[in-house]
Parts: structure tokens; C-alpha cells; sequence
């Protein structure tokens, strides 16, 4: 472009110098192994649905979510060494309403599920879940424990589970770039079965516990009931 | 803020026969009952604050470790586990039975600050109430949680509601004071800064503190229960990795094995505890790594360069340790009376990639005093923020890098030694500054320490005689200590003292079994450090508490 006309660019003058550039090679840097496969088209023809499946699959913001042992797993994951960045889905983001995968690390207790509950809904969707460790799959170690909820899909569906007692970050590398995979491929989310909901207070069946407790809940309260005895 | 008058207070050195502490207290001691680590009195439960007030200023004993509460066949119990700062050798155990139909005892709370936690634990646990505490309520489980889960009767099948209290509105009425004009705010469970699942209640008055309440019991695992299932032997070990999870777990693991070895009478091969003591310290580094990169994350925000520095450090260590234990985090390596295996085989090999990490670590410290500690704005926001001065540390119950950021030398490895440390030629570090940097600086020079020991242990394994490598005591197949046998046994790990308390009732199984956190003291003194000052205080203020919830709620 020319000194004298700094603000005007002739458009059909910069396609057509492109081309060339790209034809005669002049212009290497933007020639990707991606473009030779393509030639000298820059149009693909493709699906929408897959096309967006593969860009969700490709760039996946995680919920910075720590709860127990796992978490520290978790965090080398991210850091250095391990970078699972690497993958495209290592950007780890404080709030939930910014995050589509979250990486549930650690033991849920009746205390922490109806929160973990509200930060999943609080999740845009669509949104994927890695549970990371034993606990989210059965309780783990500490499933008889009087406190602890037998494995996170009693509260929220997850896609992929990762075993181990912390799984070593290479595990949770694997299972994450699993996750990209499938969500890329389009594969849905598995239908689970949840016993545990969050509901209001006065939506719970009458019964002894209830009526006992009529007197320090509202109503209108958001409450969980665990029913132990028939967890798996 | 302390109930010592000068006038009346004992040198603390002054050590007192059982029979010499039994005149002193005179008529209310009603009966003896010794535990294998110290006496114990027993005394009515409406006398608990004249007793403990009498031990704490006549006698010097200054520290109260931990309540431990438990039901019997016919009565409840707490114990009052009492210590000095000075001289933790010299310990008394004070007993408080209470009626098994209407178990209730005076509280502690106006003599030692710290009982106000420890006996709301006790009464969400077990369900000894406590006269004239000032806000008994379950501090574990969910406030609507029906039963105490570890007395007799507890069905664990029966169902149970948690209410989700939500976080509304700040301006709404009900979290307003109209005359103060202050504001409520929720920081937790989950965020970013809360290190965990802690949750702070705040109340703000404009951009300061008024009031902070530290929420806990979003980790609690039945960590007791669990550890109250399982045989001696084996089946207890691999929890202890759990509690604090930070890399620590050698150091917890060696709570347990010091407890328990000292129940079932096992005497440790040198050997083993040169192993022991090499590992424990490399464990220190870690989580004193962990502390420092997560700290400077609340300083400085976001996953930055402090972070992956130290994360980078923590790679270097872990790999020793999973060299040495086959793991990277839950290691499972000690065994009553010694440890599962010798060190790695080519042992050259192991020793020269220890020494390489030894020599890398002075350079590394010297990057984060460049990084952090020299930097202006680091030291804007930590000097002379979230001060806790030493008598009020001591009132808390505060050990470790919090106590010793206060100037209270204390440490167990040195006072109450074990493992190899006497043998060993180190400092326990203190800073007089009493603010977050001071705390920060301990945890940094006791990373230096720890080196110096790992070097010394690495000296004393290389030349060590290939025909006395014993790493494992003879031990019975089943242990079953004697029939009503108590200990209390504390090792300094990776946030303070940490001890276990082991009652044996003749099988091989512990009857009971109450896990003394550092951390659960240690955050005890949040309000105290963060009432008056800014937000970003309180934020910094925790995160140089350097507390792991899973040791908080267990």
C-alpha cells in the first residue's frame, strides 16, 4: 500500500496479492500443512454440528475447582512439567459461569454436595465433568465413612471417570484429552441416575426426619436428603 | 486477651512430680487415671475451669493440645491434654467424666481460647455438652444433622437432611445492621483463595473486617471412624497420607507410628529412623513449597511465575520420594517399627540425585528472596498484616510455622524428640515479626533446615554397614495393646504438632482414636488476625496460616 493513502486499502488488490503469494509460495507463514492438504481453496465444506463439537473439543475452559488430596494432582496438572495447557484445555477459570469442564478432585461430603451441586448448575451449558480419583467414583477409602456421599455421580452426571488414589497427573492428562475427544466427536454425556437433588424444603415426603426438622428449616429452603442406607 | 496474672505465674521450666501437681490441685482431683505419656486427673465436671485455670498459672502449663471426648458403657469423657510451650516432655492429662443419661461438663473456653473449637468438635462427634460455652453448635457436620457419629448408639443408615443455605442478596435486610451500616459476604466453599473448601462469614464495614467466621466441615471424612475400623497394623497407615495431603504425608504417617509404637511398646531400628527422618524432611520441603506457591498466588493473583516455580521444585522432590516410597503423593511407606522398604536400588544412584536436588535448592531459595520476599509490593502487603501476637498464638493452641512466626520456639523435633533428630546438627527457626511475612520467611528457612538434615541423613545412610540395614522391628502378626491403655503422642509435621490420641481396649482395633490437627487450632486464630483490617488482608492473613481442609475437617 502506497504512503500517500495510509487509511485506504484496495481490497481486491490484498486478496488477489495474497493468492499469489500463497500460489507462488512467497508467503510461507501461512502455509500450514493444514492448507496444503486444503490446495489453494480457502473453503471447507463440513457439518456445523461438527464443526462446533471440534471447536468445543479443542478449547475447553476448567472450572479452578479444589476440594481435596486430588487437588493437588490437580495443580501440577496445570503447572509446569505436566502443562495441560498443551491440549488446549488449561485454562483453569475461578468463576463457573466461565467454565464447560469441571474436574471434581476429592471426597463430597453431605456438607460440600449441595454446593458442588450449585456451582454445576451455576455452569453454562454444555458442560462436562471429569471425576478425578476414587472418591467421586464409590466414596474410595473413605466410603464407609458416616459423612461421606458414595461417588459424585450420586449428585451430578459425570462423563469420565478417572481411578486412582490420586490418579498421578499423567492419568488425568489421559483423561481430560479422552473427554476432548469424545465431546469432539459428539458423543453425549451419559444419562445417570441421581438420587440426591437439591429441592425445596416443603417438597420433601412427610416423614419422622422431616417433621423433626420442620422447626430450624424454611420452607422454601434448598435442601439435600441422603438416604444411606440405600446408597450403593 | 490473657488470663495469666504475672504475679501468680510459675516459671514454666519448674517440673512438678504427678504426686507434687496432685497436692497442688488438691481436693479436686477425685481419682488417678495415668495415661502411658503423662498423669491424669481425674476431677468433677463442674470443675474444669478452676483446675485447668490452676495448671495454667501455678503450674506453667500453657498449652492445651486438644480435647478428646468419648462415650463409654457408663459415662462420657473428655481430656483435656495439657502441655507446656517451654517443655512439652512434661504433660498432664485432665479428665472429665460426665453422667451418661445427661452428659454435660463446664467448658474450658475462659481459660484456654482454643477449647471453644475442641468442644463443639466433642459435641458434634460424641454429644457431651458443654455449661457456659459461648456458642455450641456442631461445627463438623451440617447443623441439621441428627445423631453424634461417634457415640455408641449412632445408625449410620439413617437419612439425613443438609440444607444449602443460599448465599443471597448482601444488601438484602437480614444480613444488614442498620445502625452499623456493615455488609455481609460469603468468601467459600469454593474460591480460588480459600485454599480448599473453607468458607468465611464476613461481615464488612465498608472495605474492612468487622467480623470473620471461619465455616468448616465441607472435607469432613469420618477420618476418626475410619481410623477407629481398622486394625493397628496395617490397616490404619494409609489415612494418615490423607489428613494433610499436601506432600506431608510421611510426617503424618509418622504420627500414627509414633503413637502406636509407643502403645504396643516397639522399639524402631536406627536404621529405619535415619530412613525416616530423611523421608519426613523431604516431605517438610514440599509442602513448604506447596505453602509458598499458593501464597504468593493470593498475593500476586492468577497462576503466575512464583507458582510454577515452586510447583517446579516440588516436581524435583516428589520424584525423590516416589524413588524412595513408589509414590508421588499417598506414599504408605511407614510401617510399625520401621518402614516397607530399604532405599532404591542402585543406591548410589538415589543418593547422587538427592545430592543433585541439595545443591540446586540454595540457588532456587535465593530466586524466590528475589521473587517475593525483596519485592516491594509482596512486603506492602504482608509486613505488619495479620499480627498474632505470641500470647495469643499460645491461648489458641497455634504450632508450627504460625507459632514460630510469632517468636514461640517451639518445635517438637527438637523438644520432645524422636526419629533422628537429637543426633542432628539443625536450628529450629523463629521470626519475631509476628505478621504474614514472618510466618512466610519460617516456612522459607525451614525449607534451608530440612536441607541440612536430608544432608546429614544422606551422609549417615551411605556409610551405614551393609550387614546392619535393619528397616523393620519384629512385629506381632496381630497387635492388641492392654485393655484400657491411653496415649497421646504428638511429631512436629508439616503445619505444627500433630498427635494422635490412642485409647486401646484390648483388641485390634482402636476404641478410640481423635487426630489432634495443627491446622484446626491454627485457624482458630483467623479472627484474631483478620478483625480491623482490609479484605485483601484477611486473604493473605489465611493464606500464610497455609491450612489443608482435609487436616481442618478430617
Amino acid at each position: 500500500m502506497s504512503s500517500d493513502q495510509p487509511f485506504i486499502t484496495d481490497e481486491s488488490q490484498v486478496v488477489t496479492e495474497t493468492r499469489d503469494a500463497r500460489m507462488t509460495g512467497q508467503g510461507d507463514r501461512f502455509n500450514s500443512r493444514l492448507r496444503e492438504a486444503f490446495g489453494s481453496s480457502p473453503f471447507i465444506l463440513t457439518k456445523f454440528d461438527k464443526f462446533l463439537n471440534w471447536c468445543r473439543g479443542s478449547s475447553m475452559f476448567m472450572l479452578q475447582f479444589g476440594i481435596a488430596c486430588c487437588s493437588i494432582e490437580m495443580m501440577h496438572t496445570y503447572a509446569v512439567k505436566h502443562d495441560l495447557d498443551r491440549f488446549g484445555s488449561g485454562v483453569p477459570r475461578a468463576s463457573p459461569r466461565q467454565a464447560d469442564v469441571m474436574i471434581v478432585p476429592g471426597t463430597i461430603v453431605s456438607k460440600f454436595a449441595p454446593r458442588m451441586k450449585r456451582v454445576y448448575d451455576q455452569m453454562p451449558e454444555p458442560k462436562f465433568v471429569v471425576g478425578m480419583g476414587s472418591c467421586t467414583i464409590s466414596g474410595g477409602p473413605f466410603q464407609e465413612g458416616y459423612n461421606v456421599i458414595k461417588g459424585a455421580e450420586e449428585v451430578i452426571p459425570i462423563d469420565i471417570h478417572v481411578p486412582g488414589c490420586p490418579p498421578r497427573p499423567e492419568a488425568l492428562v489421559y483423561g481430560v484429552v479422552k473427554l476432548q475427544e469424545r465431546v469432539a466427536n459428539g458423543e453425549a454425556a451419559p444419562v445417570t441416575v441421581k438420587p440426591y437433588e437439591l429441592e425445596e424444603f416443603s417438597d420433601l415426603e412427610r416423614d419422622e426426619l422431616v417433621d423433626k426438622l420442620t422447626d430450624q428449616i424454611d420452607d422454601d429452603e434448598l435442601v439435600m436428603r441422603y438416604n444411606f442406607a440405600d446408597s450403593p | 486477651m490473657s488470663l495469666e496474672r504475672p504475679d501468680t505465674v510459675d516459671d514454666g521450666a519448674v517440673e512438678r512430680t504427678p504426686d507434687e501437681l496432685e497436692a497442688l490441685l488438691g481436693d479436686l482431683v477425685v481419682d488417678r487415671d495415668d495415661h502411658l505419656n503423662a498423669p491424669g486427673f481425674v476431677i468433677r465436671p463442674d470443675t474444669v475451669q478452676e483446675t485447668l485455670s490452676i495448671l495454667k498459672q501455678q503450674a506453667g502449663y500453657d498449652h492445651l493440645s486438644v480435647v478428646s471426648a468419648q462415650e463409654y458403657e457408663n459415662r462420657y469423657e473428655s481430656i483435656y491434654h495439657l502441655k507446656k510451650y517451654d517443655d512439652p516432655t512434661q504433660e498432664v492429662s485432665v479428665v472429665v467424666p460426665a453422667d451418661k443419661d445427661n452428659p454435660v461438663s463446664e467448658t474450658a473456653e475462659p481459660v484456654f481460647r482454643t477449647a471453644d473449637w475442641h468442644e463443639r468438635e466433642a459435641y458434634d462427634l460424641i454429644g457431651v455438652e458443654y455449661e457456659g460455652h459461648p456458642d455450641l453448635r456442631r461445627i463438623l457436620l451440617p447443623e441439621t444433622w441428627q445423631g453424634h457419629p461417634l457415640s455408641m448408639d449412632y445408625d449410620k443408615d439413617r437419612p439425613q437432611i443438609a440444607t444449602l443455605p443460599e448465599h443471597a442478596n448482601p444488601l438484602e435486610e437480614h444480613h444488614k445492621d442498620a445502625e452499623s451500616d456493615t455488609m455481609f459476604l460469603n468468601i467459600g466453599p469454593h474460591h480460588p483463595a480459600t485454599h480448599g473448601v473453607l468458607h468465611l462469614k464476613t461481615v464488612l464495614d465498608g472495605e474492612q473486617v468487622v467480623d470473620v467466621e471461619p465455616d468448616i466441615g465441607y472435607l469432613h471424612r469420618s477420618e476418626e471412624q475410619m481410623a477407629q475400623s481398622g486394625t493397628y497394623r496395617h490397616q490404619i497407615m494409609p489415612y494418615p497420607d490423607r489428613w494433610d495431603y499436601i506432600s506431608a504425608g510421611l510426617l503424618n504417617e509418622w504420627a500414627y507410628a509414633r503413637a502406636a509404637e509407643d502403645l504396643a511398646d516397639i522399639e524402631v531400628p536406627e536404621y529405619a529412623q535415619v530412613i525416616r527422618t530423611m523421608g519426613a524432611e523431604m516431605c517438610r520441603i514440599a509442602a513448604h513449597m506447596l505453602a509458598l506457591a499458593t501464597f504468593a498466588l493470593d498475593i500476586n493473583g492468577d497462576f503466575t511465575a512464583t507458582f510454577m516455580y515452586a510447583i517446579n521444585d516440588r516436581e524435583r522432590v516428589q520424584n525423590l520420594l516416589e524413588d524412595l516410597t513408589g509414590q508421588r503423593l499417598m506414599f504408605n511407606y511407614f510401617r510399625l517399627g520401621g518402614v516397607v522398604w530399604d532405599l532404591p536400588e542402585p543406591r548410589e544412584e538415589f543418593f547422587s540425585k538427592t545430592r543433585d536436588f541439595l545443591d540446586h535448592l540454595p540457588e532456587s531459595v535465593e530466586e524466590y528472596h528475589n521473587l517475593i520476599t525483596s519485592n516491594e509490593i509482596f512486603q506492602m502487603r504482608t509486613i505488619d498484616t495479620g499480627i498474632l501476637p505470641p500470647e495469643v498464638a499460645k491461648n489458641y493452641g497455634a504450632t508450627g510455622p504460625v507459632a514460630r512466626g510469632s517468636g514461640v520456639d517451639y518445635d517438637l523435633r527438637r523438644d520432645d524428640p524422636y526419629g533422628y533428630y537429637d543426633e542432628l546438627d539443625w536450628d529450629v527457626v523463629t521470626e519475631e515479626g509476628c505478621d504474614n511475612f514472618s510466618r512466610l520467611l519460617v516456612r522459607m528457612r525451614e525449607v534451608e533446615e530440612s536441607a541440612k538434615i536430608i544432608e546429614q541423613c544422606v551422609d549417615l545412610l551411605e556409610d551405614w554397614p551393609e550387614d546392619e540395614r535393619n528397616i523393620q522391628a519384629n512385629v506381632p502378626r496381630t497387635l492388641r495393646p492392654d485393655d484400657d491403655t491411653e496415649i497421646y503422642r504428638a511429631v512436629e509435621g508439616a503445619k505444627g504438632e500433630l498427635g494422635i490420641y490412642i485409647r486401646a481396649d484390648g483388641t485390634d482395633k482402636p476404641a478410640r482414636f481423635k487426630i489432634r490437627s495443627p491446622c484446626f487450632s491454627n485457624l482458630q486464630t483467623l479472627p484474631e488476625m483478620a478483625n480491623g483490617e482490609y479484605i485483601p488482608d484477611v486473604i493473605a492473613a489465611l493464606g500464610s496460616l497455609d491450612v489443608v481442609l482435609g487436616e481442618v475437617d478430617r
